[in-house]
C-alpha cells in the first residue's frame, strides 16, 4: 500500500500521467469522477440556452453553424463521460445523477437566453472563458481527462470566433442590434466571471487539486487572466463592460475589477438560478422520451445476435 | 446499468498512419458503433478509417505487475545499437 501510494505520489511529481488502470487515492478517484461528470454535465446542459436559437437563426449559415455548435457540445460531453467511465463510473448513472440533481453542472446555463445576441455573447464571453478554464486542463494530472480537454479545446476556438464574429456583424448593424448586444453583454458579463468558482480563500479543495495537478492555477488567477484577455476584446467590439471599476493598474500589470456578488453564485447553484428548473426537466424529458429507442436498438442487436448464433 | 455495451473506438488519422485509440461510446451493436464513432470522434475529417471493439473484449496488461511482465526486456542492453562500440571513423554505421 506504501508503495503503490509513493508510486503514484512519483508519477504526478515528475509530470507523468495517471492512467486509468494504476492505482490511486481513494480520494484522487473520487475528485476526479465528480469533477469530469460536472464538466460532462456542464456541455450536455449547455446545448439547451443556445440549442433554443436554432430555429430562430436569422439565416441558413447562422442556423448551420449554430447546429454545429450545439453538436460539439454534445460531443464533449460525451468524451467527458467516456473519461468518467475509466475510472469505474456508469455513464447511466451519471445521467441518472444528473436529472436528480444529485450532481451540479456550471451555474451559468442556468441563465436565459433572451435574444439571439445571447447567442453571440455565450460565444465570446462564456466559451472564452472556458476556454480560459480549460486549456490548463490539458495538462491535467488524469490522462484520460487530459487527452479529452485536448480535443475540446480545438473545438471551442471555433465556438468562441463564431461568437464574437456574430457580435461584430450585429455591431455593425442598426442601433437597435447594437443595443441588443450591449443588453446581453451587461447580463452574461458578471455570471461570466462566476465561471471560475469562488475566491481563492474560500475555496477549500483547491490546494489539494493543485497538489495532485488536477487543477493548474487557482480560481482568480484563471479570472484575472480572463478579464485581461476580455477588456481589449471589448474595446474593439465596440461595447461596454458593466463595471464602473474596470480598470487598468499599471502597478500590477493586470485590470483591476469589481467585486463579484457571490451570493448570486450560490444562489444560482442552490437553485434558485432563473432557469435551473427548465434546464433538468429539458434533460429528463430528452432523456425518457429517448428511453424506446435505447430499447428498441437493443433488442434488434439481441435479435441479430440470436440469428447469426442459429 | 446501461443497456448498451461500451465500445473503444480506434481512429486512422489519415493513410499511412496507424489507428489510435480515440476515447469509448456505447451502442448497441458493432454496426451502430461504428456510425456513432463516425459522428462522434470524426466531425473535422480526422478520420480515413474507425476501428470499433467491445471493452470486454480487450485482454490487457495489469499495472500492478508491469515490472515483473515487462522485466525481461530491461536487462537485454545489446538489443540496442547504442550497445555497440563501432570505431568513429567508419562510415554510414
Amino acid at each position: 500500500m506504501a508503495d503503490l501510494e509513493e508510486h503514484f505520489e512519483r508519477t504526478i511529481a515528475s509530470d507523468r500521467r495517471v492512467e486509468p488502470r494504476d492505482w490511486m487515492p481513494d480520494g484522487y478517484r473520487a475528485t476526479m469522477v465528480r469533477q469530469i461528470a460536472q464538466h460532462a454535465h456542464s456541455e450536455i446542459i449547455g446545448m439547451q440556452p443556445e440549442g433554443e436559437w436554432i430555429t430562430r437563426a436569422p439565416s441558413l449559415r447562422r442556423k448551420a453553424i449554430l447546429l454545429a455548435k450545439v453538436q460539439d457540445e454534445a460531443g464533449h460531453g460525451l468524451y467527458l463521460y467516456s473519461a468518467a467511465e475509466t475510472l469505474g463510473a456508469d455513464r447511466a448513472e451519471l445521467t441518472e445523477m444528473l436529472i436528480e440533481g444529485r450532481q451540479k453542472y456550471s451555474s451559468i446555463f442556468n441563465y436565459p437566453t433572451l435574444t439571439y445576441a445571447d447567442v453571440g455573447v455565450i460565444g465570446w464571453l462564456v466559451d472564452g472563458a472556458a476556454i480560459c478554464n480549460q486549456v490548463p486542463l490539458c495538462r491535467s494530472s488524469y490522462g484520460p481527462y487530459a487527452r479529452a480537454m485536448i480535443r475540446i479545446c480545438k473545438e471551442e476556438s471555433f465556438h468562441q470566433r463564431q461568437g464574437y464574429e456574430l457580435l461584430t456583424a450585429m455591431m455593425a448593424g442598426t442601433a437597435a442590434q447594437r443595443a441588443m448586444v450591449q443588453d446581453a453583454v451587461d447580463r452574461w458579463w458578471w455570471p461570466s466571471l462566476m465561471m471560475f468558482g469562488p475566491p481563492d480563500a474560500s475555496s477549500p479543495n483547491t490546494a489539494r487539486s493543485m497538489a495532485w495537478k488536477i487543477k493548474r492555477h487557482t480560481n482568480d488567477e484563471l479570472r484575472q487572466r480572463f478579464v485581461d484577455i476580455t477588456v481589449p476584446q471589448a474595446r474593439a467590439l465596440g461595447v461596454t463592460l458593466p463595471d464602473p471599476e474596470l480598470r487598468w493598474n499599471a502597478g500590477r500589470g493586470h485590470h483591476d475589477f469589481g467585486q463579484i456578488d457571490w451570493s448570486e453564485l450560490k444562489r444560482v447553484i442552490e437553485g434558485g438560478g432563473p432557469c435551473n428548473a427548465r434546464r433538468i426537466a429539458v434533460r429528463r424529458a430528452a432523456h425518457e422520451d429517448g428511453a424506446w429507442v435505447r430499447e428498441a436498438a437493443a433488442a434488434h442487436a439481441a435479435k441479430h445476435a440470436r440469428e447469426v448464433a442459429a | 446499468m446501461s443497456e448498451w455495451p461500451l465500445y473503444e473506438v480506434f481512429v486512422r488519422g489519415r493513410r499511412g498512419l496507424s489507428h489510435v485509440h480515440v476515447g469509448s461510446l456505447h451502442a448497441a451493436d458493432d454496426e451502430t458503433a461504428l456510425r456513432h464513432a463516425r459522428d462522434l470522434y470524426t466531425r473535422r475529417g480526422e478520420g480515413a478509417s474507425i476501428w470499433v471493439v467491445r471493452s470486454d473484449r480487450i485482454a490487457a496488461t495489469s499495472p500492478d505487475e508491469k515490472d515483473p511482465f515487462f522485466a525481461p526486456s530491461a536487462d537485454k542492453v545489446y538489443r540496442h545499437p547504442t550497445f555497440y562500440t563501432i570505431p568513429d571513423d567508419v562510415p554510414h554505421m
